[in-house]
């Protein structure tokens, strides 16, 4: 581990000027320590904002919604009880990610910002577009059975990425809409979720839309919209694993037995977390039924290119749409 | 751990930490993580390094109170932190309750799992609020053997002495003692 100062932040005005050259914000550190150890982040100085005055959950301004503090730990999100009572999708999503103790120390900030898991990125003795630009992507012909189907720039040469999103939490809060509050040397801003991270394009080391030195000081969700929600997650053991695939879902059925509102992302598909959109578009006013839901999901995977090795994982996220709708339906 | 390169200077913090319930201050490289400090600068060598990753488990110590992966931790991000570790769980000659489940209940074989499945029992007790596995999320829901292997899963043992920390734990939660 390249050795590092270390500096610890009172308010975020303070950790933003101290933020340099070789400076990186350490929240839990469930990641960013590991990617240290590991080589694959140096950073030269350590801005601490774990213990920033943003550890609050509460209402939002402006009625209706909640405002949570970057510096909230997942396992307090996971049990607030607004989260429980109004956003249960996130509080599921929050649940299903990582341990116990790994949620204990994780916070919210840097559950947003933490890195794929892709095994080349991780071993810094293969090349990887995302942490060495223009290195050449190994998994595209090697091991990518879990890595993206849809939105990834495999084609892309010198910067073909087809590494995921790992986060649980941030598939449901594309889900809900959320806003997300940064901070920075150019002031405070808003970023909507979808929005905050990025697809690979042609800087797959690039994960979010965030410049340095910028800070997430709150995540900001609107008043939880109409309609049952549920985050179902497929993965290769029953704890403790990251998605396979992962769906958010939200389903508003009328009186009469039409979709009147569904809101729809996936986790563990691509770059980013994946707000279903055109499976979105494509039940609304239709009868919830599995026949629509299923027509859904084959239209927002038309997009999918699938790699060689994970071609299961469209059958898998047409399979998990598809049931999560019906289950929502009932 | 690498060797530093060339230009970079090694810096130094203290840290002052209550180690089941001692207080001690140390001045420590800002690399240094809580289980090697635990480990290697205070000789508390039941915490253990399985993976140094976060994955295993076999570090899990109570900072605060809840439970913790010490690998993931820097020790200078803990300074002022009231720390646990599972030499720290008995009182005296008496060992705590999941020590002596542990014991009744062949709860291990090899033990090197054991202080973190301990620690992370421990803490488990005490968290309460609903788990990936609970149906109804408003409530708190029963520690069934299905919540428990749930809630215990950052725990790996290789021995595969699962099914009777399942027992022992379940013991202690039902007893109804405070861990």
């Amino acid at each position: 581990m390249r050795p590092f100062a270390y500096f610890r932040a009172e308010d975020p005005a303070d950790a933003v000027a101290r933020f340099g050259p070789g400076a990186m914000y350490l929240g839990g550190g469930t990641n960013l320590v590991d990617l240290m150890r590991l080589g694959v982040a140096r950073p030269g100085l350590l801005v601490d904002v774990s213990r920033l005055p943003l550890d609050r959950v509460g209402p939002a301004a402006g009625g209706g919604g909640l405002l949570i503090g970057a510096a909230v730990r997942n396992s307090d999100l996971a049990a607030h009880p607004l989260v429980r009572e109004r956003y249960p999708m996130l509080a599921r999503a929050v649940l299903s990610g990582a341990s116990g103790q790994i949620r204990n120390m994780a916070t919210v900030g840097g559950n947003l910002l933490q890195r794929t898991r892709c095994a080349y990125f991780q071993d810094v003795s293969m090349p990887c577009n995302k942490r060495a630009p223009g290195s050449g992507c190994p998994a595209i012909a090697g091991d990518h059975e879990n890595l993206a189907i849809i939105g990834h720039s495999a084609g892309a040469g010198g910067s073909a990425c087809v590494a995921t999103h790992p986060s649980d939490m941030a598939v449901a809060l594309t889900a809900l809409d959320a806003r997300v509050h940064v901070t920075g040397a150019a002031g405070d801003r808003v970023i909507p979720m979808p929005g905050l991270h990025r697809l690979p394009g042609a800087e797959p080391d690039r994960d979010t839309v965030l410049e340095a030195g910028d800070l997430i000081t709150a995540v900001e969700l609107p008043p939880p919209p109409p309609g049952r929600s549920l985050y179902r997650k497929v993965r290769e053991r029953a704890s403790f694993a990251f998605a396979l695939v992962s769906a958010a879902a939200l389903l508003d059925v009328a009186g009469d037995g039409t979709t009147r509102g569904c809101k729809l992302a996936l986790g563990g598909v691509a770059h980013a977390p994946w707000r279903a959109y055109t499976a979105e578009r494509a039940v609304a006013g239709l009868p919830a039924t599995a026949s629509a839901f299923s027509a859904a999901a084959d239209a927002e995977l038309a997009q999918a290119r699938p790699l060689p090795g994970n071609a299961h994982k469209v059958a898998l996220a047409r399979g998990l749409i598809t049931a999560v709708l019906e289950e929502l339906s009932r | 751990m690498t060797a530093p390169e060339a230009g970079d200077q090694v810096h130094t913090a203290t840290v002052t930490l209550t180690v089941n319930g001692e207080s001690r201050a140390l001045e420590v490289d800002t690399r240094t993580s809580l289980l090697d400090l635990l480990r290697e600068h205070l000789g508390l060598t039941g915490s253990k390094k399985g993976c140094d990753h976060g994955q295993c488990g076999a570090c899990t110590v109570l900072i605060g109170g809840r439970r913790a992966n010490a690998c993931l931790a820097l020790a200078v991000a803990h300074d002022g932190a009231e720390v646990t570790t599972v030499e720290g769980l008995a009182d005296g000659d008496a060992l705590h309750p999941l020590q002596d489940a542990f014991i009744r209940y062949d709860a291990f074989q090899c033990g090197y799992c054991t202080p973190g499945q301990l620690c992370s029992a421990a803490g488990m007790l005490t968290e309460g609020g609903p788990s990936a596995v609970t149906a109804d999320l408003t409530g708190d829901p029963a520690l069934t053997p299905g919540e428990i292997r749930e809630r215990m899963s950052g725990n790996l043992c290789r021995c595969g002495a699962y099914v009777n920390i399942v027992r022992a734990v379940t013991a202690v939660s039902t007893a109804g003692t405070e861990p």
